[in-house]
């Protein structure tokens, strides 16, 4: 029987216990502990524990690694990134070439440059012209381009943006800061599991001759979502 | 709404419910169109009566999804999971302060649906 075992977060013990004995008998009874002087473990949450039962159930049954899902809670926290997603925003910036395959094929154009969707979705590519403004949602659940942008952000989850993004674009928008030419038409796409989409924003002025480097500082998460554009060079500067 | 740094998930709960789903969608126990469309069936309801914010309600809906979806392969049944978390609580509350808290010596066969 392997033994499953989670670290809990090191406390202050004797930081705990000396509040807890300096505090008038009613009070102590908020404390988390029956005995100052001998305190147990925080309870986590309950969604918690719900989610360690089921990690320990299978992994009994030898379904599951716990070190491959610390793999994949790395992966996500620390590789895989809107950084991603920058790169070929920039790379289509400046390689017609590479630009013209990503707008034909996305999932192939992408996958040239190492960027595998794991759940063997397609990636399709919304490029912004000055007549079509691209913003993509997932009215469904939370589908998102994983490969390119990582983990969406909790706006993009939200009730507010799943229903509001299709039924009032411009609006949402607004909050985000964007404000658009009238003659601007706004296309709201709805991903689902099978497609994601990518939004390559509009290249900023005055970036002629820029490194592909330089230019993806100035790609944004929001930008590749539609709810921001690329910042413009004197937005960088730092 | 903006696009202020902000961690990639805000409990650790949530990428570890994540990662098990990603991990058993990987494995092959489900396919990812399945998956969206029970989580999005979740969301729904639980949207009825609140707005969601994208946050805790959010992952809690992916554990409810998550649970279902396994009972229904019969890989964790409900008086299962309900079993193990209370060995998790009594783990937890019998764990000095500090101290790793583990299930050692545990034995699975206490579930009643071995």
């Amino acid at each position: 029987m392997p033994e499953i075992a989670f670290k809990c977060a090191p406390v202050d013990k004797s930081g705990i216990a000396a509040l807890d004995k300096s505090r008038a008998a009613p009070h102590s009874r908020v404390m988390p502990h029956d005995d100052p002087d001998h305190p147990h473990t925080l309870l986590p949450p309950d969604p918690a524990l719900r989610v360690k039962a089921l990690e320990t159930i299978l992994t009994r049954k030898g379904l599951v690694d716990p070190a491959a899902l610390d793999a994949i809670i790395d992966t996500y926290e620390h590789k895989i990134g809107p950084r991603n997603g920058a790169h070929v925003v920039a790379k289509a910036w400046s390689d017609a070439g590479f630009r013209a395959a990503l707008l034909e094929d996305a999932t192939a154009a992408v996958s040239d440059l190492g960027y595998f969707g794991r759940q063997g979705e397609h990636i399709v590519a919304a490029e912004n012209t000055p007549e079509v403004h691209n913003m993509v949602v997932c009215t469904l659940c939370s589908c998102y381009p994983w490969p390119l942008l990582g983990v969406p952000p909790g706006w993009y989850k939200s009730d507010a943006y799943r229903a509001r993004a299709v039924r009032a674009p411009r609006a949402v928008l607004a909050e985000f800061g964007v404000t658009l030419p009238e003659e601007t038409a706004v296309r709201v796409w709805d991903s689902t599991a099978e497609v994601r989409y990518l939004v390559i924003p509009r290249r900023p002025a005055g970036t002629e001759g820029w490194s592909e480097t330089a230019l993806m500082d100035l790609v944004t998460r929001d930008s590749m979502i539609g709810t921001g554009l690329a910042l413009a060079p004197e937005q960088t500067a730092s | 709404m903006s696009g202020a740094p902000e961690p990639v998930f805000n409990e650790p709960w949530h990428a570890q419910v994540f990662a098990l789903t990603v991990h058993l969608h990987e494995a092959g126990h489900f396919d990812w169109p399945d998956w969206a469309r029970r989580f999005g069936a979740t969301l729904e309801r639980h949207g009825l009566h609140k707005d969601l914010d994208g946050g805790d309600d959010y992952f809690t809906a992916w554990i409810e999804t998550l649970e279902a979806l396994l009972a229904g392969l019969d890989l964790a049944q409900a008086d299962q999971v309900a079993a193990v978390k209370a060995d998790w609580e009594a783990a937890y509350l019998g764990t000095p302060h500090g101290e790793p808290v583990t299930l050692a010596g545990y034995s699975s066969t206490s579930s009643t649906s071995d």
